[in-house]
């Protein structure tokens, strides 16, 4: 293994990802309803701006401003020609970010899902979502990204499709799915079905695991799922600050920098190894998970009870993995006999 | 499963029991199967009307239930939901000609500024496979947009999706332009969205809000129906 995320992995027992994109460009003035990826170019300095905050509060991992870089995406915007230079653009702010860190950190060219309903439910043929991801894997490449950062996946197709284009990329990846109902992916995966369905792949990913979803304690409790079925690839939890309350007539982020630097102990503890934060993640909060990764001891692997009792409580009784004797189950219909 | 398949010839089955069947075929997301149930009991002149109410309506009833408790998950209610269109494409001309009540119709869209439109697209889905028509306006949609929508459609419900904490409360806009415009009162107004929730809902003034798209299904249905009671007839 030559490239940089594995060689750093090597070294360390943990690492400290980056936290939201959304919300420090919107607070930097992007205007809702405007695809980030645009700003690559109109606004270089802000993207570079965003990725040093992650550098300055410790990241060792950043992900490109290239989520919604993809074909079908960007054409909401009639931009989807755009999606391998503005992926590349991206990677190259990235890189140009990194190479001056002083220390090795990670340019992680984010892909995000491409928003369609994958055949035979939804329009979305795997051919073309390979075609889609593999052309955007390709800007990212040539931009200089590092490895290649699959994120807020919901359906295994997709996952699989993404997993293929990297391969024709020739790209190293890492790779996370949303669990944000009840415990599993919008569309029903548990955190033990992604360990099986990545574990055959043909390209596995470098690390795989969680991010965004609901809240801290949903993610922790993904997390816990994974590490009971012994995954030995790094675990990554990459879990939002909170969740956005609705407070007289304003609108934000319950969770603290204190509150993340809670989660980002626990989640080391409940076995993640790449630690990051995802929507309402600010430097502030990055700055309060690195300090207290680096200062803190280890502990033991936390209870479904600690969880809550720091974090707060799950959105879901159960996530769909574990004892489900009690769980409804499927209507037994004549044709299908369950 | 071939060879149960092979057990089951719906033209032989007893009207109850191809009511059955096609509640069961449409859990299973047997779109052919479910066509030519309607077929057949169309043959056996069973009004449009009743085809779509009993089995299809009626079994998709299940399939929002069983969404709702956690025991299917969005792919297999999306295989239903095709098959009961499968259902639609045949009753729908000829629910038209013989002037049958529609179950409502629904305008829908994401808010301006909110290019997030995969919760609205699982909605659109499942409201047209419980038998709604949908008219799609897609992503970031402004208030104008929709209030010619709504009037050019003659639609029931207005439905508004937004992803992000900083777009939903243009769904206050929204609601706020039909109150000044003396208009509040002709639509039903559902609100959806991850950041979203009740007191959000009741706070911009919309009729109700739906955590997810079997919600959205129930609440439309629910809605329509004290529509339909309080028209004078």
């Amino acid at each position: 293994m030559t490239n940089a995320l594995s060689r750093l992995l090597e070294k360390r027992d943990w690492l400290m990802a980056d936290g939201a994109t959304g919300t420090n460009l919107f607070n930097m003035g992007l205007s809702s309803g405007d695809a980030p990826e645009m700003w690559n170019e109109e606004h270089p300095d802000r993207i570079m701006k965003l990725y040093q905050g992650a550098v300055d509060s410790g990241s060792d991992i950043f992900l490109t401003n290239s989520f919604g870089g993809n074909a079908s995406r960007l054409k909401l915007h009639n931009a989807e020609k755009r999606a391998g230079e503005l992926s590349r653009i991206s990677a190259e702010l990235g890189r140009e970010v990194a190479d001056k860190a002083g220390r090795p950190v990670i340019v992680a060219g984010s892909v995000g899902p491409t928003g369609d309903i994958m055949a035979p439910m939804g329009p979305l043929t795997h051919e073309l979502a390979v075609e889609i991801f593999h052309q955007q894997a390709e800007g990212l490449k040539e931009g200089g990204a590092d490895v290649l950062w699959l994120e807020t996946i919901s359906a295994p197709e997709e996952y699989k499709a993404a997993a293929e284009a990297f391969k024709l990329a020739d790209m190293p990846w890492c790779g996370t799915m949303s669990f944000d109902t009840a415990g599993r992916t919008m569309m029903g995966v548990t955190s033990e079905a992604m360990v099986k369905m990545v574990e055959k792949l043909e390209n596995p990913p470098l690390a795989y695991g969680a991010n965004c979803g609901v809240g801290a304690s949903d993610l922790l409790r993904t997390v816990l799922g994974f590490a009971a079925m012994g995954v030995e690839r790094p675990i990554i939890a990459k879990g939002n600050a909170g969740i956005p309350k609705y407070e007289d007539g304003h609108i934000h982020y319950d969770g603290t920098p204190e509150l993340m630097a809670e989660y980002a102990i626990m989640a080391r503890d409940c076995g993640a190894t790449i630690i990051g934060g995802c929507c309402g993640t600010m430097p502030d909060h990055l700055a309060k998970m690195h300090e207290a990764l680096s200062t803190r001891p280890r502990g033991p692997r936390p209870t479904l009870e600690q969880i809550t009792e720091l974090l707060g409580g799950f959105s879901s009784a159960t996530d769909g993995t574990g004892d489900l004797s009690d769980a409804p189950t499927r209507r037994a219909t004549r044709r299908r006999k369950v | 499963m071939s060879d149960e398949e092979d057990d089951i010839i719906l033209s032989e089955l007893s009207d109850d029991e191809l009511v059955d069947q096609m509640m069961d075929d449409l859990y299973d997301g047997l779109k052919d199967e479910i066509m030519e149930a309607v077929n057949i009991l169309l043959e056996r002149s069973w009004e449009p009307y009743d085809i779509l109410t009993r089995p299809l309506v009626g079994g998709m009833t299940i399939v929002g239930n069983d969404f709702r408790d956690g025991i299917l998950f969005v792919p297999e209610v999306l295989l239903a939901a095709n098959a009961m269109k499968g259902g639609m494409s045949i009753l729908k001309p000829l629910l038209v000609e013989t002037g049958a009540p529609t179950i409502g119709k629904m305008v829908i869209g994401t808010v301006k500024g909110d290019i997030h439109d995969i919760g609205k697209n699982l909605v659109a889905m499942m409201m047209e496979g419980a038998g709604f028509e949908i008219v799609d306006l897609g992503i970031n949609n402004a208030v104008e947009g929709y209030l010619e929508a709504l009037d050019k459609e003659k639609a029931d419900i207005l439905g508004m999706s937004a992803l992000l904490t900083t777009t939903m409360p243009y769904m206050k806009v929204v609601i706020d332009t039909l109150k000044e415009q003396g208009k509040r009162d002709d639509y039903i107004v559902l609100v959806g969205g991850a950041p979203l929730n009740e007191e959000f809902g009741r706070a911009i003034g919309a009729d109700a809000y739906c955590r997810d798209a079997a919600v959205a299904v129930e609440t439309a249905k629910s809605f329509m129906a004290r529509k339909h009671n309080r028209a004078p007839s």
